[in-house]
């Protein structure tokens, strides 16, 4: 993009230098601690402690991931997450198109009041409490819909997808579609949906990413640990320390369980963050793609 | 943009001002022969709108429970039977003991984490510009991005492991004679941890909208440099740095707005007895008094919720109001 440079000169080669070095720097700094918790995750407990193990795996052991898999809490919450993640994405997605692609026509009578009603909740909302009072008051309280359904639409993502709308679908297409006697939940169907695959790719990754991640509206909506999704166990876990091994014997088995923990928890870290990682490559320009169309806007 | 809803808004709602009639009729056949040519858009409409109301608005109106004397045992219709009180649940606020630890705690923690995280975006962006070799240039972009996607749960989990009395960061730090213990209990390092473990995460993806405006930047710009002698690092300085400030001003400003409530699920996560002296912010304390208390106190809470809403409203338009200003002064 900037090699205008038909030959380099003298300051030009020590600041390729120093740029890469700058680079290299800021490469090994962030991988650094996804390395190391990768490796500790299969390293004896003890080399991890002392130090011994500070890049590669040190006497490499699987026992942090048997009592992963073993945990029958950290499974629930795996399958919960996916269910949640899967459901929620697609009835997000829906209402997101249902939202942007009617606010995407100029000749909406009224379209100027709704987008406001639209745009007033990215400024100013109720606040948890009245909002986990009308959770309540819904009857969501403790069941999967409570996930679901109070943050299903984000303002920001209908935004972005109105713009996509506006700018990608030309005024002829619906002008011929109407002569053709179509309507406009036709024409939404046909025409629209299969012109925007990158826009339903960019939501589905914001929402599905979000839905994944998230973990403070199961923390106030949710009791039932059966519906708990991975993020509360895992903070169970990770941030509070607690974890259920069964019954614990003598002395020394303590001190293995003690070990174990943390064993457990850097492959805990691994397992619920490689759904992710694994798949984001592959999207990563449909993220790009996202971030650009957002900045077009803001 | 508000502005102008609400004047379009007003002039058909206001019947005080003297119209002339015909207009009028035709203007309103106008929009019902519109709303008839259009009902299938309005029908989309009602889903999300329906969810906007009851999810959104609903809520907003639920927080008059604020300047009234509710009782968590009741639900809505309970809200109508409380009594109003007037701002006495704010002035409990104000008179907190810890009110000004937690106003000044909001603060401080949001503009570190605002100012640490500005430079470093941009120096990965413009250094990434002058990679030759695609491949390094791949590489480090999808590295830096990956913390991004690790949930704040696993990320806090990893600054736990970390920074204990035997993680990784103390054993490194005995190394150079310090002897104290795991650094989340000690309540001066709570804020950076916060800050540089989101500087940490965040940097990679943040650095997208440079690269996006870099690319932005005419290459005559630089074929012209090299004409005249220039070096790279003068074209980097001289061109591709003014090309990104202007982007850089609005974010920077755009952020501000949102001053009073960076990362509120990630500072609950790393609060424990032992730090809260240097953690408890607004948020959190809305949450401890609502639903981390023996004596749940939801009006209270709400109060405390609504200040900051309201100052975080002001914040954004004043803020908006002046990206605008810059954003029609500078290059675009």
């Amino acid at each position: 993009m900037a090699s205008h440079a038909t030959r380099d000169t003298g300051v030009d080669r020590a600041f390729n230098i120093t740029n890469y070095l700058i680079l290299f720097l800021f490469l090994a700094s962030v991988a650094y601690p996804l390395i190391y918790v990768l490796s500790a995750s299969i390293s004896s407990p003890q080399a991890v402690i002392n130090g011994e193990m500070w890049l590669w795996p040190v006497d490499i052991t699987w026992e942090g991931y048997r009592a992963v898999f073993n945990n029958p809490r950290i499974v629930t919450g795996f399958q919960n997450s996916l269910f949640y993640t899967v459901a929620g994405t697609f009835v997000s997605v829906v209402l997101t198109i249902l939202a942007a692609y009617p606010l995407s026509r100029k000749d909406l009578a009224g379209k100027n009041v709704i987008m406001f009603l639209f745009l007033f909740t990215m400024l100013f909302g109720g606040g948890i409490i009245p909002t986990y009072l009308t959770v309540r008051e819904t009857g969501l309280l403790d069941t999967r819909l409570a996930l679901i359904i109070p943050t299903a639409l984000s303002v920001w993502n209908m935004i972005i997808t109105r713009t996509f709308f506006q700018v990608t679908i030309p005024d002829e297409l619906l002008e011929a579609a109407q002569l053709d006697g179509s309507s406009d939940f036709r024409f939404l169907w046909d025409n629209v949906i299969p012109l925007s695959g990158p826009i339903i790719a960019v939501n589905a990754l914001f929402y599905a990413v979000a839905q994944w991640n998230t973990y403070f509206n199961a923390l106030i909506y949710l009791t039932d640990q059966d519906l708990f999704p991975l993020q509360l166990v895992l903070r169970e876990i990770l941030v509070q320390n607690q974890i259920n091994f069964d019954q614990m014997t003598d002395v020394t088995e303590m001190m293995r369980r003690q070990d174990l923990r943390d064993l457990l928890k850097y492959s805990l870290i691994v397992v619920a963050s490689v759904p992710v990682l694994i798949i984001y490559p592959f999207v990563q320009k449909h993220f790009v793609r996202g971030v650009m169309i957002g900045s077009l806007k803001g | 943009m508000a502005n102008v809803n609400m004047s379009t808004s007003a002039s058909t709602v206001d019947g005080t001002r003297p119209l002339p009639a015909a207009p009028e009729i035709t203007r309103v056949r106008r929009v019902a022969r519109g709303f008839k040519r259009n009902w299938q858009l309005y029908a989309m409409l009602a889903l999300p709108l329906a969810w906007l109301i009851i999810y959104q608005y609903v809520p907003m109106w639920g927080a008059q429970i604020a300047f009234r004397d509710y009782s968590p045992q009741g639900g809505f219709a309970g809200l109508h039977q409380a009594d109003w009180v007037g701002l006495e649940h704010f002035r409990r606020f104000f008179n907190l003991p810890n009110f000004w630890t937690v106003l000044r705690n909001t603060l401080v923690l949001n503009v570190y984490a605002l100012i640490a995280g500005f430079p470093l975006p941009i120096i990965l962006a413009l250094a990434l510009n002058y990679v030759g070799r695609a491949w390094f240039r791949r590489t480090v972009q999808l590295v830096s991005y990956a913390p991004h996607f690790i949930s704040v749960v696993v990320i806090v989990g990893m600054l736990f492991l970390f920074v204990a009395r035997d993680g990784v960061v103390v054993q490194f730090l005995q190394v150079f004679g310090y002897e104290g213990g795991g650094l989340m209990e000690e309540p001066q390092y709570w804020k950076s941890l916060f800050v540089w473990s989101g500087v940490w995460q965040s940097l990679g993806f943040s650095a997208i909208i440079y690269l996006a405006a870099l690319s932005g930047i005419d290459p005559t710009l630089h074929e012209a440099a090299i004409l005249d002698g220039a070096n790279k690092l003068q074209r980097m300085r001289d061109i591709d740095l003014p090309g990104i400030m202007p982007v850089a001003m609005i974010l920077l400003i755009l952020n501000m707005g949102t001053l009073l409530s960076t990362g509120f699920e990630k500072v609950l996560l790393m609060q424990n007895p032992l730090n809260m002296s240097t953690s408890e912010v607004i948020d959190t304390l809305v949450y401890r008094l609502a639903f981390d208390s023996p004596f749940p106190q939801f009006a209270l809470a709400t109060a405390v919720g609504l200040f900051k809403g309201v100052i975080g409203l002001i914040l954004l338009v004043a803020v908006n109001q002046l990206a605008r200003r810059l954003k029609q002064t500078s290059l675009f």
